[in-house]
Order: structure tokens, then C-alpha cells, then sequence
């Protein structure tokens, strides 16, 4: 009787698990093709030259002192862009999550323009306001500000404005949700057991808003690594990312190799991060939980 | 009166609200800059320009290389709209609800083109390409273009099909229809706005992708986004201003159609999120 039965849902179920990896077979398929296995080659050319295996092309980086300079200015960036993108988004948040109606669309869109922006454009624009008589240096010369044209563009300065610009408003759209999500009367709760504005926030609204915060920050950080256009003009010749490296190394090396190589240690180093945030975010959700029950 | 205490901390006399206005100012400034910028006359780029003229649209409008990247950036994103949208529509509704061990794989192979690091992503299909002669080639392009709009479409599609009350499907199949038929004649049809905003975030991904196209055209194969990467490098003149307000307003006007249809405000917030 149960076999009866059973039998040909089971076939149904069968059916279905098959459609479904059918479906994925094409997503799959294309992202082997074009990502994973190109990066996979390249990985183990990396460790491959005419008489085997070799790791000269990583011995390379540790001997030339321009790589680990070169790392640590990109983790430097990398590290200055997210705090900066974090203080400037989480304002915005605030208002963001607070507002209603068509004043929270107008906020949202100023937010998104620059995603909608080409990434050109920005850079374009950036190199125009930042140059050294750009709208920002005769402003402040006007004013009495400053004495002497500042170097803006061309160096770190430029690169950090510039890719915090882009940036910020990764960190403002989780932030936001995360505010959204929390319950308004908890901040009050805060409020009337007598806890100032300041307090209230860095005790109750903070804390909540953590899981967007990481959010965000992981996402920036890990973007920041990977960039490479905007450095390479904001930048200037004076500001030597790791990924402009991977960038002229191309040109450079008439090998696969050497590239490759600089390419598999920014994986990992994507990849170390992505997994301590990964860790980061269960911490923090169990945390969130445990302070609003207790 | 909930409303009222929530909307308490939006006043001017709040610090923050002022904080949060200027850091909309510094993400809307470069946007704002570039359209009176393209009707400089100055030779020189300054803002504010000195005089006004339509010069440089002229100069753009004139020009067989420019003309040619941008009747070729609109191909490529076009064709990718067409290849993603499927690929990835047909995957998210195969992973929709569902967090099991292999889902979770597919997922992250499937969203892993926004998380490798563009840099390497360029030179792995720059090497991939040159093995197979793909480089400079419109289906080279499209290729890694869909690849790129992938995630974006699937996640998005994912979050639509999430929020699908379930119970009208359940009753087409109660009602005898196949699992493909509910898909055909009442999943995607109620997924129809998530599918427009998907659509248009594969096409802006492939309009603007530079980090790939940067490797992978050049010359006369060359995409708008590589085409002004190659004329910022060489010389900063004000028709790259006029490109720049072009791709502005039509951003713009794509993205106001879909504020249009209706689904805006909700779409948007959503997109944002997943990305």
C-alpha cells in the first residue's frame, strides 16, 4: 500500500531534484568557464615553470621589498576607505531609516547616483574637482583657507577620496536595513530608563545596527583590494596598489606566471577576510540576540 | 503618536541630520559637476567653466570613434541582458528557498564574480581569451559581461520569488498543472517587476564594466567605458565630459522607467540592498 503510493511521488520528487540541477547548469557552466576555470590555470602556473614546480614566483615577492610596500599600501587604502565610508554612511543611514514618504526616496536616489554613475564618470569628475586648480583648491584659496594649491589627486589623498566615494553607499544600504529592522520603542525604552541621546545610540541603536555595519564593511574592503581603475588615475604613478602591480606585470613579464602569482595572494587575502567576517557576523547575530533577550 | 517620536530625531536642530545632508552632498557633487562641465567652451577643463558652448557635442557627435564604442557598448550590454536574464532566472528559481549544503555551493559559485578581485578576474579571461582567440570579439565580451551580471540577476531574482505568496502556486498544481507549467503561467508572470529591475541591472553591469573590458577590448573593439579609459589616460579633454553627461542622463532615464512602470520605490530599495 505505502509503495503504491510513494512510488510515484517519489519519481515527482525525482523529476524535480533533476529540473532543478538542469537549471543550474547553465549559470554553472558559465561561471566555470570564464572564472573559475581561467583562475584555476593561472593558480597552478603560478607554481609551474620549464623544469616543474617551482615557488620562484612568490620567493620574488619576499625578496623584493616593492611588494611588500606595495601590500601594505593596498591593505592601508583598503583600511582607510572603509572606516571613512562607515563614518560618512552611517549618518545618512540614521536619516535615512527615519524618514518616510517622498523624502526618503529623494535620500535613496541621492544615495544610489553614484551607483548608477558610471565608474568612469566619477573619476572623471574627481580628477576635475581634486586637480591643483580644481573647484575644491580655489575654494579654499578663495577663503584663506589654505596659502598654496594642496596635492589632491595624483597620490593617496586623491585615491582615498575618490574610492570612498564609491564606496559609502555599500555601507549606507545595510546600515539602513539594519536600522529598519530594529524596534523603534527600544531607543525610547533607552530614553525614558534615563539614558541621554548619546547614550541611548552608543547602547541600544549601535549595538542593533551591527550586522549592517559588518556587512558593509566586508563588502568594502574586499571591493577596495580588487580595485584598480580608479587608483590607477587618482593615484597617479606616486601610489602603487596591488592590483596596479597585477595590472603592468601583465605588461611587463612575458610569462603567465609572475602575475598570477601576485593574483592567487590577493585571492587568499579576499578569501581570509571573507571567512573572518563570515565568523564576525555569527558572533555578532548571536551577541544582537543574547542583548535583546537579556 | 509612534510616528510622531520616530520622526523626532529628523529635525534640523539634530547634528547628525546635518552630518548626513553634507555627505549627500559629497555623493552627488561629481555626478552634478559633469553636465554643466560638457558645455564648457574652454579647451582646458575648469570648473566653473569660463564660457558656454555646444562645442563638444558637436566634437562627440562627430567623431567615428566614439560613435562606434558606444553603438558597441549598447550591443554587448543588450546581448548580455539577453543571456543573463534567463540564466540566472533559471537558477535563482532553482535555489529559491532553499539553504541546503549544495544549494549554499551553487549559490557561491554563482555569485562568486562579484567577490574575486575584478583585477584577477581581467587577467584570468585576458589569459583564457588568448588561449582561445576570444580577445576582441563581441562573443568574448558577452560572455564575461553575463558573467558579471550573473549575480546581480540572481540575487535579485531570489529576493522576488522569496517574497511570492506561495499559495497561488500551490493551487495551479493542485488544479493539475506540471511544475514547468505553474513556472510559465503564474511564477514569472508574478515575478514581472522583479524581472524589469533585474534586466536593467544586467544591462547597466555590462554598460559599464570596465574591469574586464579593460583587458578584453581595445582598439577598434573597444567599449565606451574602454574608449574613455584610453582618452582619460591620454588627454583630459572636455568630450569626455559630454560622454560622461550622456551616460548620466541615460542611466537616468532607464532608471526613471522604472520608476514609471510603478515598481520603483520598492524595486530600489531592494536592489540596493542585494548588492
Amino acid at each position: 500500500m505505502t509503495s503504491l503510493t510513494s512510488s510515484p511521488h517519489l519519481r515527482a520528487t525525482r523529476r524535480m531534484i533533476q529540473i532543478r540541477i538542469l537549471a543550474c547548469a547553465p549559470a554553472l557552466t558559465l561561471v566555470a568557464f570564464v572564472l573559475i576555470a581561467p583562475v584555476g590555470w593561472l593558480s597552478w602556473l603560478s607554481v609551474r615553470d620549464s623544469s616543474g614546480f617551482t615557488f620562484r614566483n612568490y620567493s620574488r615577492m619576499l625578496v623584493n621589498s616593492g611588494y611588500a610596500s606595495s601590500l601594505e599600501t593596498t591593505l592601508e587604502v583598503a583600511a582607510l576607505v572603509t572606516v571613512l565610508s562607515v563614518v560618512l554612511a552611517y549618518p545618512v543611514a540614521l536619516l535615512l531609516a527615519r524618514l518616510r514618504g517622498w523624502q526618503a526616496r529623494l535620500v535613496l536616489a541621492i544615495v544610489l547616483l553614484p551607483l548608477w554613475t558610471s565608474l568612469l564618470v566619477r573619476t572623471f569628475a574627481w580628477l576635475v574637482l581634486l586637480q591643483r586648480h580644481g573647484l575644491i583648491n580655489s575654494t579654499l584659496l578663495t577663503l584663506g583657507i589654505i596659502d598654496a594649491p594642496l596635492a589632491l589627486v595624483n597620490n593617496l589623498t586623491g585615491t582615498v577620496i575618490g574610492m570612498t566615494h564609491v564606496m559609502t553607499p555599500f555601507v549606507v544600504l545595510p546600515v539602513t536595513a539594519a536600522l529598519q529592522a530594529m524596534d523603534p520603542l527600544l531607543y525610547q525604552a533607552a530614553q525614558s530608563l534615563g539614558a541621554n541621546r548619546w547614550r541611548a545610540f552608543w547602547g541600544v541603536v549601535f549595538p542593533l545596527s551591527l550586522s549592517g555595519v559588518v556587512s558593509g564593511v566586508t563588502l568594502v574592503f574586499v571591493m577596495s583590494l580588487g580595485f584598480y581603475v580608479m587608483p590607477s588615475f587618482l593615484g597617479g604613478g606616486s601610489l602603487r596598489m596591488w592590483s596596479n602591480r597585477i595590472q603592468t606585470n601583465i605588461e611587463v613579464y612575458p610569462d603567465w606566471g609572475a602575475a598570477s602569482a601576485l593574483g592567487v595572494v590577493l585571492l587568499l587575502v579576499t578569501a581570509v577576510v571573507l571567512t573572518l567576517s563570515g565568523r564576525v557576523m555569527a558572533l555578532v547575530l548571536v551577541r544582537g540576540a543574547a542583548d535583546a533577550r537579556g | 503618536m509612534l510616528g510622531d517620536k520616530r520622526r523626532e530625531g529628523v529635525g534640523w536642530r539634530n547634528p547628525a541630520v546635518w552630518a548626513a545632508w553634507l555627505v549627500l552632498a559629497f555623493l552627488s557633487a561629481p555626478s552634478l559637476i559633469v553636465l554643466p562641465l560638457s558645455f564648457s567652451d574652454d579647451t582646458v577643463l575648469r570648473f566653473p567653466p569660463h564660457a558656454w558652448s555646444s562645442r563638444w557635442y558637436v566634437a562627440f557627435f562627430a567623431s567615428m570613434e566614439w560613435r562606434e564604442a558606444a553603438t558597441r557598448s549598447l550591443l554587448v550590454a543588450t546581448a548580455t541582458t539577453l543571456v543573463a536574464m534567463p540564466v540566472g532566472v533559471a537558477t535563482a528559481l532553482a535555489l529559491r528557498n532553499r539553504s541546503g549544503r549544495w544549494e549554499n555551493v551553487v549559490r557561491i559559485a554563482v555569485l562568486s564574480p562579484i567577490f574575486v578581485p575584478g583585477v584577477l578576474f581581467g587577467v584570468a579571461v585576458l589569459f583564457l581569451y588568448a588561449q582561445l582567440r576570444l580577445n576582441n570579439t563581441l562573443l568574448g565580451l558577452v560572455l564575461a559581461h553575463s558573467a558579471v551580471a550573473l549575480p546581480f540577476v540572481t540575487v535579485l531574482m531570489e529576493a522576488g520569488a522569496a517574497q511570492l505568496d506561495r499559495s497561488l502556486e500551490v493551487a495551479a498544481a493542485s488544479l493539475g498543472a506540471s511544475p514547468l507549467r505553474v513556472i510559465a503561467t503564474v511564477t514569472l508572470p508574478l515575478l514581472r517587476p522583479s524581472i524589469l529591475s533585474a534586466a536593467l541591472f544586467a544591462f547597466l553591469a555590462s554598460f559599464d564594466e570596465i574591469a574586464l573590458a579593460y583587458f578584453i577590448s581595445s582598439g577598434e573593439y573597444a567599449t565606451l567605458p574602454r574608449r574613455m579609459f584610453s582618452a582619460l589616460r591620454d588627454s583630459i579633454d572636455p568630450t569626455i565630459a559630454v560622454v560622461s553627461s550622456l551616460l548620466i542622463v541615460i542611466t537616468s532615464a532607464l532608471i526613471m522607467l522604472t520608476f514609471v512602470v510603478g515598481i520603483g520605490q520598492r524595486r530600489t530599495r531592494q536592489t540596493g540592498l542585494e548588492r
